[in-house]
């Protein structure tokens, strides 16, 4: 694939994707916003459903509807039922009820978790284009608009098929961070009347437009925070890769054992024989040592790709930004 | 009971929701009608979701699935328990007598319920969106009859909406009617279009003015008062240390996300050629033959 790659995500130009374009209504990008800003204030993330259809090679989102905050009545709440409810009522009203893929907020780039992989994966495995929408709302708040949409790598899918996670298995598939999850491009796309919507809005709207992308001064706290998420981050990173010394150190020194143990087995064995006695049993070695058990590899492949991608995504987009700035203000003094 | 104040304020997220229902509709259906999600205050009432109720109408009677109604709203409930009913919705220019059955429905529901007319059928030459409160009028005892007084109507947004509008807007000018996101880098660059313009226009006027071509405004003049007074006073060696240390952090910054994705890089290449097990690798079985003991 000759796309121009980025590292942690590598951009979906591959033949056998069967999405390559997500097309967004308007209305769906109102929902996902306005469902944060009411609801998920403080908290982690909040979730929430795409419904939509399959045109061609492009996913078309059309509506979307809520998840409720997993709260204390969690024991009697069905999420289940919640959802079926919920799309039997939309089918009424002609809304597009196919499950398509769902969306989640992010905290600062920190999406890429177990539960994200798992969810994603029974999405992927039950229907065949869904994605995830990861919608960040402070890089929003700071001016641009921040949804991008992720699917899992067929490689990926396959390794979560058989659930085989050691190391062997991740390096058979070849799967490394960087081709982890694709990015889909997405586009925004309005009907006509909603086109007309937009032009009595910008009549009858009283707000000036916000110029906060040019704002000096705000990003110094994101950066801020950013670094502090990239430290966790590269923390937990080098747990694992200590994790993963040790045990590679113990099993090296446990084969050092075993191969003693043989060695001094077989001269007594020599020994005894020319002292005309039975030799030893041949003991089972692997019962003596057990070997230690290999660290999950897919842990520490997680924390590498969300690692990448919020050093890709989200601090360097962050960098270039105010960069610009500071550099067009250079002229400014004059 | 409390009279509301004359102010309706509405998300543009509820008048896209009616437009979306208004273009689903049944076939045969001429209008839509849905029930209206917000919080009141004391002035005001604000409207913050909505969702579409299934609806029968013909020329002299009307259903309505009121058990959908209800199923709705508890689901709504469960996701933003602070929401409840603050009235009813119905695509269209005027208010039939229709309108006074379903009022009263949901009259029922909540106290006072606002109705808002959405004109999709653009009737009125654009999109107009208008509120009513209903009032009761006439001669009691004899021909009693409900009037619909308008409210006056704002749109609100929340930052996040703002952004998400702008981008939006993006799509009228396109003949696709589409709009890909941006990157950062073309924003920065609107943006400042933007500002460059604005500053255009402003000495422009101020051109004029001293030209004596326009005549001066105080208003105006106040106005640039306070622009001139927000720039800061920082003598330009002041400002330029500031850039320069604000640079530096973003240099080393930019440093270390470099480096960091150098490190992932490399412990992802080297990782496999430490002796998990006996395994067919070349490399690993050197390593092991290195750290077996000299027999």
């Amino acid at each position: 694939m000759a796309s121009r790659k980025e590292s942690g995500v590598s951009s979906s130009n591959t033949l056998d994707s069967p999405v390559k374009q997500i097309q967004i209504e308007g209305l769906v990008v109102l929902k996902i916003i306005k469902h944060y800003q009411e609801e998920g204030q403080g908290s982690e993330v909040v979730q929430g459903v795409l419904l939509g259809l399959v045109v061609e090679d492009r996913l078309e989102i059309t509506n979307c509807f809520p998840f409720p905050q997993h709260t204390e009545e969690d024991a009697d709440f069905d999420e289940v039922q919640y959802q079926m409810e919920m799309m039997r009522s939309l089918r009424h009203v002609n809304i597009d009820h196919l499950h398509v893929g769902w969306y989640q907020s992010t905290f600062y780039g920190s999406f890429v978790s177990r539960a994200l992989l798992d969810s994603q994966f029974s999405y992927q495995h039950a229907i065949e284009e869904s994605v995830v929408l990861i919608y960040d709302p402070i890089k929003t708040a700071q001016g641009s608009l921040s949804l991008k949409a992720y699917r899992l790598t067929p490689k990926l899918m396959e390794i979560c098929k058989e659930k085989d996670f050691s190391a062997e298995g991740l390096k058979k598939a070849a799967v490394g961070y960087e081709n982890m999850f694709e990015e889909v491009p997405i586009v925004i796309k309005n009907s006509h009347l909603i086109s007309v919507l937009l032009w009595e809005l910008e009549e009858k709207s009283t707000v000036p437009s916000k110029h906060e992308l040019l704002s000096l001064s705000s990003s110094s706290s994101h950066l801020e925070k950013s670094l502090q998420m990239l430290m966790d981050r590269v923390d937990d990173m080098s747990q694992d890769i200590v994790k993963f010394n040790t045990f590679s150190r113990n099993t090296s020194k446990q084969q050092q054992q075993k191969h003693q143990y043989i060695q001094r087995r077989q001269q007594e064995n020599t020994q005894r024989q020319s002292r005309g006695e039975p030799p030893l049993p041949e003991e089972d070695i692997s019962k003596m040592f057990k070997p230690p058990q290999p660290p999950p590899r897919m842990d520490t492949l997680l924390i590498a790709g969300g690692l990448s991608v919020v050093l890709d995504k989200h601090l360097i987009q962050c960098d270039f930004r105010t960069l610009l700035i500071r550099r067009y203000c250079w002229f400014v003094p004059e | 009971m409390s009279v509301y104040g004359p102010v309706v304020k509405i998300h543009p997220v509820v008048v896209a929701s009616i437009v979306d229902s208004y273009e689903r509709r049944n076939e045969g259906a001429s209008r839509v009608i849905g029930t209206l999600l917000g919080t009141i205050d004391k002035h005001s009432v604000e409207v913050t979701n909505c969702f579409s109720v299934p609806h029968n109408e013909s020329e002299d009677e009307v259903a309505v699935d009121m058990e959908f109604a209800k199923n709705m709203y508890e689901l709504h409930r469960k996701v933003s328990p602070s929401e409840v009913i603050i009235g009813w919705y119905a695509t269209g220019y005027d208010i039939t007598e229709h309108s006074v059955l379903i009022h009263e429905y949901y009259s029922r529901e909540a106290q006072n319920p606002i109705h808002l007319t959405v004109d999709t059928a653009l009737q009125s030459g654009k999109m107009s969106v208008r509120a009513y409160l209903s009032a009761p009028m006439g001669v009691p005892g004899k021909t009693v009859g409900v009037m619909f007084t308008p409210l006056s109507v704002k749109y609100v947004y929340y930052d996040t909406e703002c952004i998400g509008i702008e981008l939006l807007q993006k799509t009228r000018t396109s003949p696709s009617r589409t709009n890909g996101l941006t990157s950062d880098l073309t924003q920065v660059a609107g943006s400042a279009a933007q500002t460059q313009e604005m500053l255009s226009t402003v000495l422009a006027y101020i051109e004029d003015v001293l030209a004596g071509k326009v005549t001066a405004d105080n208003s105006v003049g106040r106005y640039l008062m306070d622009l001139v007074d927000k720039v800061p006073m920082i003598p330009a060696e002041d400002f330029e240390t500031m850039l320069n240390s604000n640079i530096n952090d973003l240099l080393m910054v930019t440093y270390l996300t470099n480096l960091t994705q150098t490190q992932i890089a490399l412990n992802e290449k080297l990782s496999p050629f430490l002796p998990t097990r006996p395994s067919p690798y070349p490399s690993s079985f050197i390593l092991f033959k290195l750290l077996m003991p000299k027999a």
